[in-house]
């Protein structure tokens, strides 16, 4: 078996909420393989943002390991961990987050820039990847300019760019019409069918039916998986 | 590679000031204003010292020019009742004393001035007649245009040549250099006009004998023998007579560090002879040279408080707003660091933007900072001058000005905490 994507143990994350601890990830142990697609569920303050933000090293864990690709970045300084970010990770939010300055080309060569390609190398390969999410017209068009599901489509080839180990989906239909979602879900499925691995957190069980596992989550732990019907 | 990034920041930067037009204007216009003003200011300054320093130097920075002052306020002279003579003035006796008293001296030329009038044919006016000895064309720094100047033989043989200015000459005959081999009469000497010297500018100052236009150098030699020492001055209704032996003593120094010295020992030499002290001036372009050069150096560091002022004033203005922009643009800071971004990188895009904005705004500033000093020396008739130096320095500035007021804001920026900014709405 291939070195799996991500894989945390007995990970520990907690939150000072005031006087009031709050414990997020609380020994939270689990391996997401290459190749696999996982809707991460549960209740809000479940800790699946939390663990999200672990994953996508946003943030550091209070103990337990992490490794990416086999690569522990439990002890990383925060310039290692942009690196690993901009080399392993790709992040598809709910609200799109695309640069409103830039134009859809620069928004999906963001990552590139800090890769340092050179800057017709990356168009070259912005221009591919917004034919492959069906925006090839749209390449010089503003954010403001495209409807909501197209923004989504530029912000996953954005996160393609890099062509990441992990996709990262925080709620990614959800500031979506049930139409478009569809649409977003079928691109996301398609590109997993084609390798990638997702991680994807949301609260739609329509959503999450169409990843590969299901794990549910409660009080910082793992409740439950699923395996795909 | 570094370099291509680094451009492309740049025309980030650029490109997300431009979608703030007005707000990115306004910004800037602080540096504007500071640097364009601070080089208008530094070329008024520097145009009028120049000038000063032009003045001062034109009279030799070696020399020493001694004035007879003519005494004034003398109520009896002023009557007019009676014809009183005013004896005042340098003595050939002093001449005499600085050409043999101090070895440092070079020359010393005597000026004697003589009014009177002159007939050229039958054409008459009034004349001014500065007897002087040819190291006086040496001492001034005025060429000889056409002609010769005076020679140690016409003041030997007390010969009755002329030398003319030329705005004389062009008076007088119909050219400026018609008038050579000319005569002049004046009392009942005919003078032959052998040169013509260029004249003093008018902005040489009063230290200098008086250009007037019909300025005529003779050999002092002549002047004495011609005319003698006594004067009589025709003014309102009365006659007053004046005993003069010289008017005026240039003298040169052998080197600029005994100019000083010499000064203060020509005085004290000029006390002892003379007994009342205001009979006399020592001028000595030097030290006054010194003090318009320190006169300046105060001007400048005026300014540059002024320019100090009104730059921080900018600084804090653009500081507040990119504070402003960095709040309002916390998720894309958040965005580009989930990306991959470095915190480095954060603050290099902000400082970038900020750098552009100062810069900019100091561009801008210097282009209504040339502008303006040209616009006075068209209107005002005032000398302006733009120095390189001072529209470097202001660029400069405004760009420091940019690092230091934005850095703040940078590093505000790249501290953020990716979660939280990608939160923020």
């Amino acid at each position: 078996m291939s070195t799996p994507a991500a894989q945390l143990e007995d990970i520990h994350k907690t939150y000072h909420m005031g006087d009031e601890p709050i414990r997020a990830l609380n020994g939270f142990t689990t391996t997401f393989e290459t190749g696999s697609f996982w809707a991460i569920m549960g209740p809000s303050g479940c800790g699946k943002s939390t663990l999200l933000n672990v994953l996508g090293c946003l943030d550091r864990p209070d103990a337990g390991r992490y490794r990416i690709n086999g690569r522990d970045i439990a002890a990383l300084t925060d310039d290692a961990l942009s690196e690993i970010r901009l080399k392993y990770l790709g992040f598809i939010f709910q609200s799109f987050n695309l640069i409103a300055q830039l134009t859809v080309a620069e928004n999906i060569e963001l990552p590139l820039f800090y890769l340092g390609w050179h800057p017709e190398r990356a168009r070259k390969r912005a221009t591919e990847l917004a034919a492959e999410v069906g925006l090839a017209e749209r390449l010089g068009h503003r954010p403001y300019q495209l409807s909501g599901g197209q923004q989504q489509r530029v912000a996953i080839a954005r996160a393609l760019a890099n062509d990441p180990v992990l996709l990262l989906a925080d709620e990614p239909t959800g500031n979506l019409d049930s139409a478009t979602g569809v649409e977003i879900m079928d691109m996301i499925s398609g590109l997993n069918q084609n390798g990638k691995t997702v991680i994807m957190v949301t609260h739609e069980p329509d959503i999450a039916a169409q990843a590969k596992h299901r794990l549910v989550m409660r009080d910082g732990r793992i409740e439950r998986v699923e395996a795909h019907a | 590679m570094k370099n291509n990034r680094l451009f492309r920041n740049i025309r980030l930067g650029i490109k997300t000031l431009m979608l703030h037009k007005l707000r990115s204007l306004l910004t800037m216009l602080g540096v504007v204003f500071g640097v364009g003003s601070v080089i208008a200011m530094l070329a008024v300054g520097e145009g009028a010292s120049r000038e000063a320093l032009e003045q001062i130097r034109r009279l030799g920075s070696n020399n020493i020019i001694i004035d007879g002052e003519r005494p004034d306020g003398d109520d009896e002279g002023q009557r007019g009742e009676q014809t009183r003579l005013l004896i005042y003035g340098l003595r050939y006796a002093d001449l005499d004393r600085l050409q043999t008293g101090f070895p440092d001296i070079t020359r010393a030329v005597p000026v004697k001035l003589i009014q009177r009038e002159g007939r050229i044919g039958a054409q008459a006016m009034q004349l001014r007649m500065v007897g002087t000895t040819p190291d006086w064309f040496k001492l001034v720094d005025r060429p000889i245009l056409d002609g010769r100047a005076l020679t140690g033989l016409d003041l030997e043989r007390k010969a009755n040549v002329a030398v003319l200015t030329e705005h004389a000459a062009r008076r007088l005959f119909s050219a400026a250099r018609a008038g050579l081999g000319s005569q002049i009469r004046i009392g009942g000497t005919s003078f032959t006009i052998v040169g013509i010297v260029q004249s003093e500018s008018a902005a040489a100052g009063g230290m200098q004998t008086p250009d007037r236009n019909t300025d005529l150098y003779i050999p002092i030699t002549t002047a004495q023998e011609r005319f003698g020492d006594l004067q009589e001055l025709r003014s309102g209704g009365g006659v007053s007579r004046e005993q003069v032996e010289l008017n005026q003593i240039i003298v040169e120094i052998t080197s600029l560090d005994a100019v000083e010295s010499n000064a203060a020992a020509i005085e004290s030499m000029l006390a002892r002879f003379h007994p009342r002290t205001t009979a006399y001036r020592v001028n000595v372009p030097l030290a006054l040279l010194r003090q318009a050069e320190a006169t300046r150096r105060n001007f400048n560091i005026v300014l540059g408080a002024i320019a100090g002022i009104s730059l921080l004033v900018g600084g804090i203005g653009i500081m507040n707003i990119m504070l402003a922009s960095v709040t309002e643009r916390t998720r894309e800071i958040g965005v580009r660091r989930a990306i991959g971004a470095k915190q480095r990188q954060i603050i290099q895009q902000f400082l970038i933007e900020t750098i552009v904005l100062s810069t900019t705004g100091g561009l801008i500033g210097v282009a209504i900072g040339m502008l303006i000093p040209r616009i006075i020396s068209a209107t005002v008739a005032m000398p302006t001058y733009v120095t390189p130096l001072s529209v470097i320095l202001a660029l400069g500035v405004s760009m420091v000005v940019g690092i230091i007021f934005g850095i703040y804001p940078a590093i505000r920026a790249a501290r953020l905490d990716p979660i939280e900014a990608l939160r923020h709405e």
